[in-house]
């Protein structure tokens, strides 16, 4: 009963404002910090190409548990990656409660936000933007990571770039995770007042900074990456990315019939 | 070397019912130490009598000239001219508020449902004897306390904010700086589940998305960011 009075007045048994709005914004800031946080490790493990292809083969397999097992498991990726898709989906809907709701609402921030040039209201805006852009890309890599987690790898991840015309999506995922992601953790210092210490006004200033450094680093690293496994899936299809124009359809199909 | 500046005003009345909103644009000579007030008065008395604006104390104290100067909200008495190199001023009312005419607002209504929202008076269960002094508090706390009370209600920092623009019953920063001053006041026996009431929710803290500009163009230079994080951290905290 006590749910369906607090649904209905907004207000506790108690006669009290409900303690949900504390609870989401809490947790949009808590599933905010964790993906920011794991976004850093992922570029990390992902840009793991640039040292060697052997290299990232190790790393990958570490992660599908070769310490412990004999046979590594990519099930164990498709796990964690499903714990992220979900925390991911957490964030989204937390974070759509900000994103304007009518055009009207869009139009007033939009024309305030080119009328005054502030940096944090427009950052604000990019941060939506993007967000929004994520509720596609975001989706869709996870989905595909979570299900084809066998396919990570110094092959299967530079054929994707290449082979299947993948790196214009990741390009644009890049940018939209790094500018979001980058833009959310300073917001997050300034919102719960992190590392204010005595100068709130010279610690932010300082935030700022150490933000676009992150920023251009992750972004630069990414590139590079990006650049690195387009570069390899061009040198294992030959140049070759239409793997399934008719003709080759046709050779396959031919020789499994006979 | 004296220059002519351009001021282009918006100009409407929404009472009236052949008004149609729009830019005036004015040319004026620049004098010596020259501020909005002092031009706009100009303008009214030489160049348009028909353009409201609204004056008082002329001296950044009454908090009634907030406007947007060139997108950026700003008490004009306390603007000068020079600072805008290519002389050309764009003004138009503050939004978030209730328009009466031109760059004339109406804050004061707003300002006083916002001090009803948020019960801003001291709460205390024993009748306080006027005649005898308050109970002494630690002076650094006082300083702190009162530092807070230096808001002028110009309604700069809610016409700066983003969020309040998309979310008009949002509280905005000189509601939230408030609270954070009566939650720091040892004379208020409020709890934090008390503030909780009148600000835990999305109109309220929660609803705050951390855009700065308050902060940043508070003419007090009120640390705005930094109470409403406190607030924030401490309502969150609740149970
Ligand atoms: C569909 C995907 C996503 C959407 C729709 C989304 C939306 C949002 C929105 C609207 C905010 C602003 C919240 C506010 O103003 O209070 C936000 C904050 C944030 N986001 Fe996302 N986001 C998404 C994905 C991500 C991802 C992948 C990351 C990790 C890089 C991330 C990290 C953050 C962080 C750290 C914050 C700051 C948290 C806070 O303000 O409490 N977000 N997100
Ligand atoms: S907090 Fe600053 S900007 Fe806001 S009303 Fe008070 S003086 Fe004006
Ligand atoms: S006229 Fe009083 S603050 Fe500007």
């Amino acid at each position: 009963m006590s749910d369906l009075i607090e649904g209905f007045l907004g207000k506790t048994v108690d006669g009290k404002k409900s303690r949900l709005p504390a609870k989401l914004d809490y947790y949009q800031s808590a599933t905010g910090l964790f993906l920011g946080l794991f976004m850093w490790g992922h570029m990390f493990f992902v840009s793991s190409i640039l040292v060697s292809k052997d290299f990232m083969h190790t790393v990958t397999k570490m992660f599908e548990g070769s310490m412990f097992l004999q046979t590594p498991q990519p099930l164990l990726v498709s796990g964690v990656v499903a714990l992220v898709f979900a925390i991911f989906i957490v964030h989204a809907m937390l974070g759509m409660r900000k994103l304007p709701s009518n055009f009207r609402q869009f139009q007033a921030y939009r024309t305030h936000m080119q009328m005054m040039k502030h940096d944090e209201t427009t950052m604000w805006f990019i941060q939506a933007v993007t967000g929004f852009a994520m509720f596609f890309l975001g989706s869709a890599h996870l989905f595909m990571m979570m299900t084809k987690a066998d396919e990570i790898g110094p092959f299967g991840s530079s054929d994707r770039m290449y082979s299947d015309f993948m790196w214009p999506f990741y390009l644009v995922l890049l940018f939209a995770v790094e500018l979001h992601g980058s833009i959310g953790l300073y917001r997050l210092c300034v919102k719960w007042g992190w590392f204010e210490g005595d100068n709130a006004k010279q610690t932010r200033a300082k935030l700022k900074k150490v933000k676009w450094a992150i920023t251009v680093f992750f972004l630069g690293l990414g590139l590079l990456t990006l650049g690195a496994y387009v570069k390899y899936g061009y040198e294992y299809s030959n140049g070759l990315v239409d793997k399934y124009n008719s003709a080759t359809q046709i050779e396959k199909f031919l020789k499994v019939g006979k | 070397m004296s220059r002519t500046i351009t001021i282009r005003a918006m100009k409407y009345n929404p009472n009236s019912k052949i008004s149609k909103p729009h830019f005036a644009e004015y040319k004026l000579e620049e004098t010596d130490g020259m501020t909005l007030f002092i031009a706009l008065t100009k303008i009214r008395e030489t160049l348009d009598a028909d353009l409201s604006f609204d004056f008082v104390c002329r001296a950044g104290i009454c908090g009634s000239c907030g406007m947007m100067v060139n997108g950026t909200p700003k008490l004009a008495c306390r603007t000068l001219t020079k600072d805008f190199p290519d002389g050309v001023i764009q003004l138009m009312p503050l939004p978030a508020f209730k328009l009466l005419k031109d760059l004339s607002v109406d804050t004061g209504n707003w300002m006083n449902e916002m001090s009803k929202r948020v019960e801003s008076w001291i709460h205390t269960n024993h009748q306080p004897d006027i005649s005898k002094l308050e109970a002494p508090m630690e002076p650094k706390l006082a300083d702190e306390t009162f530092e807070l009370d230096r808001c002028i209600e110009c309604g700069i920092c809610v016409a700066a904010c983003g969020t309040k623009l998309m979310r008009p019953n949002f509280i905005g920063a000189v509601g939230l700086n408030r609270v954070a001053r009566f939650a720091m006041d040892p004379h208020d026996n409020r709890t934090d589940e008390d503030f909780y009431e009148l600000v835990g929710d999305d109109d309220g803290i929660f609803g705050c998305m951390s855009l700065l500009a308050c902060e940043d163009n508070c003419p007090k230079h009120l640390p705005l960011q930094s109470k409403i994080a406190y607030m924030r951290r401490k309502l969150a905290a609740l149970r």
